[in-house]
């Protein structure tokens, strides 16, 4: 019997297209736009000035706060200036331009591509260097990594999750930095293990990568701390709360509950890999690997790419078709943002760019509820959409906070599954941003 | 404007091929096989019935909804024609013309037009439509074909009573259930539909075969007809065993009527049945209850239509109780 | 027989009777008192409740009116005046009087001036569509057009002109109620005095970008060039984050500042043609722009506003307005 979270799920079309092609280090671009915020948190503050020269690796951006992250120049050259750039909320944001001019890394940076499995830092140490790596989880959420690794007081972590279920469909990123980069994942789930002083780790893969599976099962025969588990395809099984449910059974409780507070933390294997290559090889986080992919794309890849490149130059290595492309999407077509320009810049963030061609890109027409209740059978979160979006959608949010509307993961398989093709998450994340509003307001009351 | 404009939206950019328009012909696909027994059973009588059923039906939403109401016009996603195929099921295959035609223009103008189109509608179209004939026209609507005779005539065939009706009149009439058994047709004619009553209702077994469609492409869930069906087999069978000389067997109960096309068909009509699966067994326990009481106590010889529609009315507020339990809650 | 309908008479009248008292009681034990006042005022109060004064609905403010001790800080803007005058009255107590004002959309991002970039394809709401990105535009301040204004308007007063995309408020029936300076995500409409015969100066933008790329988004856009500012005599114009902005306060509608944007992002509305340079010039001027309308945009939206202005002089002549009167 193989695992799987219990209530809710859907299970769209896998449409995994670049599964089987091997990650391709892309050129660096002739120029770089680094936004300031690309983590949840405060955005962070510049300390570089525009004419100065920096090298790979050099500090961009210093932390803003505890809930914040450290920003590295992805190419050498020289910063342009400070501006106002469209970024991936759609939105124009402080970001810095870099030209680039040669390639040169900053001194202490180990480019090779050695293996190196002997952690010599102790866990302060690799919080530390976690922190000034500027990590943050590469799943998408984005949220700063050191946060994490810092247990808070009272509280005890006894398992470490590595949540490699990329239950998104289209996106192969994890699964082929898996493939490719086992030894290192391995690595870095050991250090990520001492620096947690966690005793076992488990590994949740879903069973459409299959290969991943048995490398990584090879991989940990001798290593009895860490395990790997198939699961159920499933959607959203990749979400923190539905993965931690569906290997160990347990149920991180409503917000403002966290994965801690069942005793486990989870990391991205990106992450994983990231935490890797700052502790053993000093390097910060600069670059990251992006599936390019859609039915609107020739060549569906998994690109290595430097944070800063634009995400035209991403289309055009892949071979993106424009004549046929309707929407781009940064992310997952479940989850992601569908983006409004073809400058905007990969950031930490982006785990692919989904190029949908023009006949699926439009949303179907809709039409009233005919309260066939899909919904409330696909929520994960044991939620009502189709209550809570005519909720916010006739503004009663006090009624809508009673409904738990801010337990809602935003996952999507709701406005997915619905047959009227109404758009009910839309109409909850309008209604969950506005609870969240009045909540912080009381609070500050 | 030359330059194609890229779309943009929020989160999820997939969704389901699945639309009202395959939900709606799934059912009908479900009722195929019923059909083609009612058209066995009852000849063109039948076809007759259920054309006009039909086509009235949708040709009501159009022209309400293009002239009256004034808005696009959503005769294409079929809902319409399973309402008028749901009525015609429930009427008497030789019932005049005109009044199969009121039936639809009630079903679809004030059941469910009045109430602002599909999805609105608190109670079920057809049901309305067939409980609005019944309490007009009891006498048309209670005068049966007899099965298998006469199936190229449209009107004035030879009548006989249903199974159900015998029973009721028998039983009130002092008669014990083993005397009037010889009236009565046998379980394996109950259940393959050569029986009298009204043209769809008649074979459990083409209805079960569309349940089991119907389960297959996950349109509707189990909760319902279980629930419905449990109930009844209980209630009737403890009856049974309590005083076997006026109450019928529960298997006779469960074949007869209304109440295979009511548990599968009308009560897991989605517009008007509850949303989680507790409310659905809730709802469905409800309606088997209703239905024997009726049947058993009541003057009707069947209850199934007004037990649906009674817990119709009470589906607002089951949705109101009976939350799905919310992820990480604790009970 | 007669006996049947005498005793269904007698027992229903019993019920009835029984029911009464009942109620009778019910209503007198939990009888709350209310100051009669209350009803007064509310009787004179527009009844439209649409929350412009604050509370919820016209009931509250009554009872806000008859509970403070004085007025100066309660106001009606549907009823204006007048209202506050007769709830004054009925209280014996001073009314404050306000300067009418009128809901104005700061924004003329018109499908000409503003280009569309992209298509919205989720919920039709400003809301929403302004969570989720900078808007169809390359202008992320601009009217997003899915009329949450229209929607939160109770008056019927303003509506999407399908010409421009831009919603339109109708002065006559605007009463200033603030219910779409709420609804409107962008924070496009202000409330500003009404003039006499419907007349509007104001800066039609709200792009707080720098000038090359507010303009690059929309031709009309405020750059933040300052000249307005020289311009104004009555120190009514500020510029802050490359945005002028007029006070409504300060303004005599000297019409100066129109005459030297160079982007025409400051509108004047219901004004009579310029009489500086000549009678004839002007017509000549207007003939041509109508005939290059087609292919030039900006001639194309001049002309436009000759036309909305013209039928706007043509209402304010058809209809007396009050304020010109007193």
């Amino acid at each position: 019997m193989i695992k799987t979270f219990p209530k809710g799920g859907v299970h769209p079309p896998d449409n995994k297209l670049s599964c089987d092609q091997k990650i391709v280090r892309l050129p660096v671009p002739e120029q770089a736009i680094v936004p300031l915020s690309q983590h949840i948190g405060a955005p962070a503050k510049a300390v570089v000035k525009p004419m100065d020269l920096v090298k790979v690796g050099d500090l961009l951006a210093q932390n803003n706060g505890f809930i914040s992250a450290n920003i590295h120049a992805p190419v050498s050259g020289k910063i342009m200036k400070i501006d106002d750039c469209i970024d991936v909320s759609g939105y124009k944001n402080k970001s810095i331009i870099i030209k680039t001019e040669g390639d040169s890394f900053a001194e202490g940076i180990d480019i090779s591509q050695d293996l190196n499995e002997e952690i010599r830092l102790t866990p302060q140490q690799i919080t530390e260097r976690v922190a000034s790596s500027g990590i943050v989880g590469l799943g998408g959420a984005t949220f700063p990594s050191h946060v994490k690794l810092s247990v808070p007081k009272g509280k005890t972590c006894d398992y470490l999750i590595i949540n490699a279920v990329e239950c998104e469909p289209y996106l192969t990123a994890d699964h082929r930095l898996m493939l490719e980069k086992g030894k290192e994942i391995l690595t870095g789930i050991r250090i990520i293990l001492k620096a947690l002083d966690v005793s076992s780790a488990i590994i949740g893969i879903e069973n459409n990568k299959k290969d991943a599976i048995t490398y990584l099962e090879t991989l940990t025969k001798n290593v009895p701390e860490i395990s790997v588990q198939a699961l159920k395809v499933q959607y959203p099984q990749g979400g923190e709360k539905q993965l931690i449910k569906a290997l160990l059974g347990r149920e991180v409780p409503a917000p403002p509950g966290l994965p801690i507070d069942v005793g486990c933390v989870v990391f991205n294997v990106g992450t994983v890999f990231a935490i890797y290559e700052a502790v053993q090889k000093n390097k910060p986080l600069i670059e990251r690997v992006v599936t390019v992919t859609g039915k609107a794309v020739k060549k569906p890849s998994n690109f290595l790419v430097r944070i800063g490149t634009s995400v035209q130059q991403l289309m055009q290595a892949a071979q993106a078709d424009m004549d046929q492309a309707g929407k781009i999407i940064s992310g997952g077509p479940m989850m992601g943002k569908a983006l409004n320009s073809l400058d905007i810049p990969v950031v930490k963030g982006t785990s692919g760019i989904l190029v949908l061609p023009w006949e699926d890109s439009k949303r179907a027409e809709v039409e009233n509820c005919i309260r066939c209740g899909r919904c409330v059978t696909v929520c994960p979160l044991g939620l009502e959409p189709y209550l809570l979006s005519k909720l916010s959608q006739k503004a009663f949010f006090e009624r809508a906070e009673d409904e738990d509307i801010i337990n809602c993961i935003e996952c999507g398989c709701c406005s997915y599954t619905c047959p009227s093709g109404r758009p009910l998450l839309d109409f909850i994340r309008h209604g969950k941003t506005t609870v969240m509003n009045m909540i912080k307001q009381r609070g500050k009351k | 404007m030359s330059q194609k404009l890229f779309h943009v939206s929020l989160s999820p950019h997939i969704q389901t091929r699945d639309s009202i328009q395959r939900i709606m012909l799934d059912v009908i696909i479900a009722l195929l096989p019923a059909l083609a027994v009612a058209l066995y059973v009852f000849g063109l009588g039948a076809l007759q019935t259920i054309l006009l059923a039909v086509c009235s039906a949708v040709f009501f939403e159009y022209i309400l909804q293009k002239f009256v109401l004034r808005v696009k016009p959503t005769v294409s996603d079929l809902s319409a024609v399973v309402t008028g195929l749901l009525l015609a099921y429930n009427l008497p295959s030789n019932l005049p013309w005109w009044m199969v035609i009121v039936g639809t223009f009630v079903a679809i103008g004030i059941a469910k037009m009045s109430f602002g189109g599909i999805g609105n509608n608190p109670f079920n179209p057809a049901l309305v439509g067939r409980v609005f004939l019944l309490l007009s026209f009891p006498v048309a609507m209670t005068t049966w074909p007899k099965p298998l005779v006469n199936r190229t005539a449209l009107t004035d065939v030879v009548t006989s009573a249903t199974p159900l009706s015998v029973l009721k009149e028998g039983v009130n009439g002092g008669q014990t259930v083993s005397t009037l058994s010889a009236q009565l047709p046998s379980f394996w004619d109950l259940f393959i539909g050569t029986i009298g009553g009204s043209l769809g209702e008649v074979s459990a077994l083409a209805l079960l075969i569309g349940f089991i469609y119907l389960l297959w492409r996950k349109v509707i869930s189990w909760h319902i007809p279980a629930a419905i069906i449990v109930t009844i087999t209980i209630f009737t069978g403890t009856l049974y065993l309590l005083n076997p000389a006026v109450n019928a067997h529960p298997v006779f109960h469960l074949f007869t009527g209304g109440i295979m096309l009511g548990a599968i068909y009308m009560a897991t009509d989605m517009v008007t049945s509850p949303m989680t699966y507790k409310g659905m067994l809730i709802f469905g326990v409800c309606i088997g209850l209703l239905t024997v009481i009726i049947r058993v106590f009541g003057a009707y010889p069947e209850g199934m239509s007004f037990a649906i529609l009674m817990m119709n009315a009470f589906v607002p507020l089951i949705n109101k109780f009976c939350k799905p339990k919310r992820f990480g809650e604790k009970i | 027989m007669n006996n049947t309908l005498l005793y269904t008479i007698a027992s229903l009248s019993g019920l009835g009777l029984i029911a009464a008292i009942i109620l009778y009681i019910i209503a007198q034990k939990f009888k709350v008192y209310e100051d009669p006042k209350i009803d007064e005022v509310d009787e004179v109060l527009p009844g439209a409740n649409c929350g412009g004064c604050g509370f919820p609905g016209c009931r509250n403010f009554a009872e806000e009116c008859v509970k403070a001790s004085d007025l100066s800080n309660l106001y009606c803007p549907v009823g204006g005046d007048e209202c506050m005058q007769n709830v004054a009255r009925i209280l014996g107590r001073e009314a404050v009087k306000k300067i009418p004002k009128v809901a104005v959309v700061r924004c003329n991002g018109t499908y000409k001036n503003c280009p569309q970039t992209t298509v919205y394809d989720g919920a039709q709401t400003c809301a929403i569509a302004s969570k989720l990105y900078g808007g169809p535009t390359q202008c992320q301040y601009g009217c997003l057009g899915f009329a949450d204004c229209v929607a939160a308007c109770k008056f019927d007063a303003i509506y999407i002109d399908q010409e421009t995309g831009l919603p339109v408020v109708d002065d006559d029936k605007c009463t200033a109620c603030g219910a779409c300076v709420i609804a409107c995500p962008r924070h496009l409409i202000e409330l500003r005095k009404k003039w006499p015969k419907g007349r509007k100066i104001y800066v039609a933008c709200m792009n707080h970008d720098k000038g090359g790329s507010a303009r690059k988004a929309c031709q009309t856009a405020c750059i933040g060039c300052q000249l307005c500012v020289k311009e104004c005599k009555f120190d009514a114009i500020t510029v802050t984050d490359f945005l002028a902005y007029i006070d409504p306060d300060k303004c005599t509608l000297c019409r100066k500042c129109v005459a030297v944007c160079p982007t025409h992002a400051i509108q004047e509305i219901n004004f009579p043609p310029r009489k500086q340079p000549g009678k004839d010039t002007k017509v000549k001027t207007n003939k041509q722009d109508s005939q290059n309308s087609q292919s030039d945009n900006l001639s194309a939206q001049t002309h436009q506003e000759n036309m909305q202005s013209k039928t706007n002089n043509d209402q304010g002549d058809s209809t007396q307005n009050p304020n010109e009167a007193g």
